[in-house]
């Protein structure tokens, strides 16, 4: 069969993350991801690791993701010059979804930014973190500090345990809204937690000091409630809970309206403008855009894998596979993907060429699960 | 006694008078994870040594699984359609693949016996 190891062999020097030797302890199978030497999963395996973040709580290292702090006067309105997110609006220890955006409405990158006083943190993706740095760096005015915050991990806990486990460490935290942020300590070592994350359940994530993550994960380990979580199902949760993965799902060549992100283009931006590609976006946003990003059941067992062609049921190409794999929670193989904009009313029939033969599919509603942020 | 002998690729093939079972080996699937899916050939297919015979797909990716000798398809595992998690729990006993008429026993000659095959996965680490 074709060769199962999927760790590549090659010279590229991996960075790792203060977790590293845990990961190793805890017998992770690791593989190279975006630079990094990474955990795609542990004993349990992906199946397993999934359900128990659905069931009970999950902790997955993120430290790879870039963690940027912005400072200096007025960096919230500049910084809102690059996003077509509302950031004026956003209340302190509040955060926000959004996007880099290109001139053309591509997606540059997608991340989470959060309020902290005058100024924001974001947090971005691994592989996109020198990008992103390079473009704050460039177009953000010499008023503006970007700040990388090297020497800090982040954890995510997530899961319907997620809150009772986090509490026994932080007072309170099981009230703190979703998508939030508190400043608080841990050991006496000040920590930022968020309630947010990547799997469609309840959860939060924690950014603290790098030398403080490996204990404080094995503390977290110690709880009944939790397992350590890879990529592996890190990936499997987020595609079943809709959710978009940079350089899959988005990318420059996408805009937010065709990736169904026009939620994250606040009210006063539609009106005002003012962001990259602010002619393109708003104009896709009145006429609908030519092609979408939907979420696709095939109606057998076989997956669709990222690039497997769509077609109609007459055979005529219409789309592409963007993510496509097994939903562990749903059963039965699961994908989003673009699709002309003909075909992307939810139900529309369509056909999946998975090794050369059409599958039948169904273009449906996401997420594939109900999402189960935190509502108070 | 069956002659059992296995490949490079991790398959391996049981003897049985003039017809052979053909699975993966416990270490392939080890190396794949949870196994979700299989595609198995039609019945009457031929299929060529070294060449596609069957798809496993675990969550992670596809794999292609090669005949480790020529024949025809006779039979094949249904019970994987409902239960693909078979090939993890027991990669050599019920998570067999596929049923071969061989065209040529003697291909089996080119292959491991299990001493040499365990040998070369120890090599892979």
């Amino acid at each position: 069969m074709t060769n199962p190891a999927t760790i590549a062999a090659t010279a590229a020097p991996f960075e790792r993350t203060a977790l590293y030797p845990l990961h190793c302890e805890l017998g992770a199978k690791m593989v190279a991801f975006a630079g990094y030497e990474m955990p795609v999963h542990y004993a349990a395996g992906i199946l397993a690791e999934h359900l128990h973040t659905r069931s009970q709580a999950g902790l997955f290292d993120v430290s790879h993701m870039g963690q940027i702090r912005l400072g200096g006067a007025g960096v919230v309105t500049t910084f809102e010059a690059l996003v077509p997110g509302d950031l004026e609006a956003l209340a302190p220890l509040r955060m926000r979804y959004t996007l880099f955006l290109n001139e053309a409405g591509g997606i540059l990158d997608d991340l989470m930014a959060t309020r902290i006083g005058d100024g924001l943190l974001l947090v971005v993706n691994a592989a996109r973190k020198e990008a992103d740095l390079a473009h704050l760096r460039g177009r953000l005015p010499q008023a503006a500090t970007v700040e990388p915050l090297l020497d800090r991990a982040l954890l995510a806990l997530q899961g319907p345990a997620a809150a009772t486990v986090l509490s026994r460490y932080i007072a309170g935290v099981g009230r703190l809204g979703f998508m939030t942020a508190a400043e608080v300590e841990l050991d006496g070592r000040k920590c930022l937690v968020t309630r947010s994350g990547y799997t469609g359940e309840d959860g939060f994530e924690i950014s603290l000091p790098a030398n403080a993550a490996e204990g404080f994960a094995r503390r977290l380990l110690a709880e009944p409630e939790v397992l350590p979580i890879g990529l592996g199902a890190r990936d499997s949760l987020r595609l079943e809970a809709g959710l978009c993965l940079y350089g899959h799902d988005i990318d420059e060549t996408t805009t937010p309206i065709e990736a169904d992100l026009a939620w994250t283009i606040g009210k006063r931006r539609r009106v005002e403008g003012g962001f990259p590609g602010a002619a393109t976006v708003l104009r896709q946003l009145r006429e609908g855009p030519a092609r979408k990003r939907v979420g696709i059941r095939p109606e057998g067992r076989a997956p669709a894998r990222e690039d497997t062609e769509i077609a109609d049921p007459q055979g005529n190409p219409i789309g592409r596979v963007t993510s496509g794999g097994f939903g562990p929670s749903v059963g039965g193989p699961v994908a989003m993907g673009y699709v002309d904009r003909d075909h992307a009313a939810e139900g529309t029939a369509v056909e999946l060429i998975v090794r050369g033969v059409p599958r039948p599919a169904r273009v449906v509603r996401l997420p594939f699960i109900p999402a189960r942020y935190y509502r108070g | 006694m069956s002659l059992l002998r296995f490949t490079r690729d991790h398959e391996w093939i049981r003897l049985d008078g003039d017809f052979a079972v053909v699975g993966i080996t416990d270490y392939a699937q080890s190396q794949l994870g949870d196994v979700v899916y299989v595609e198995l050939p039609e019945i009457g297919r031929r299929v060529d040594q070294g060449k596609e015979a069957a798809v496993v797909e675990s969550v992670k990716a596809a794999s292609e699984v090669y005949a480790p000798a020529s024949g025809e398809v006779v039979e094949v595992n249904d019970a994987l359609a409902a239960d693909p998690a078979k090939v993890n729990a027991d990669a050599m006993g019920e998570g067999w693949f596929l049923k071969l008429r061989l065209a040529d026993a003697k291909e089996l000659d080119g292959l491991l016996d299990e001493e040499a095959y365990r040998k070369f996965v120890e090599e892979q680490h």
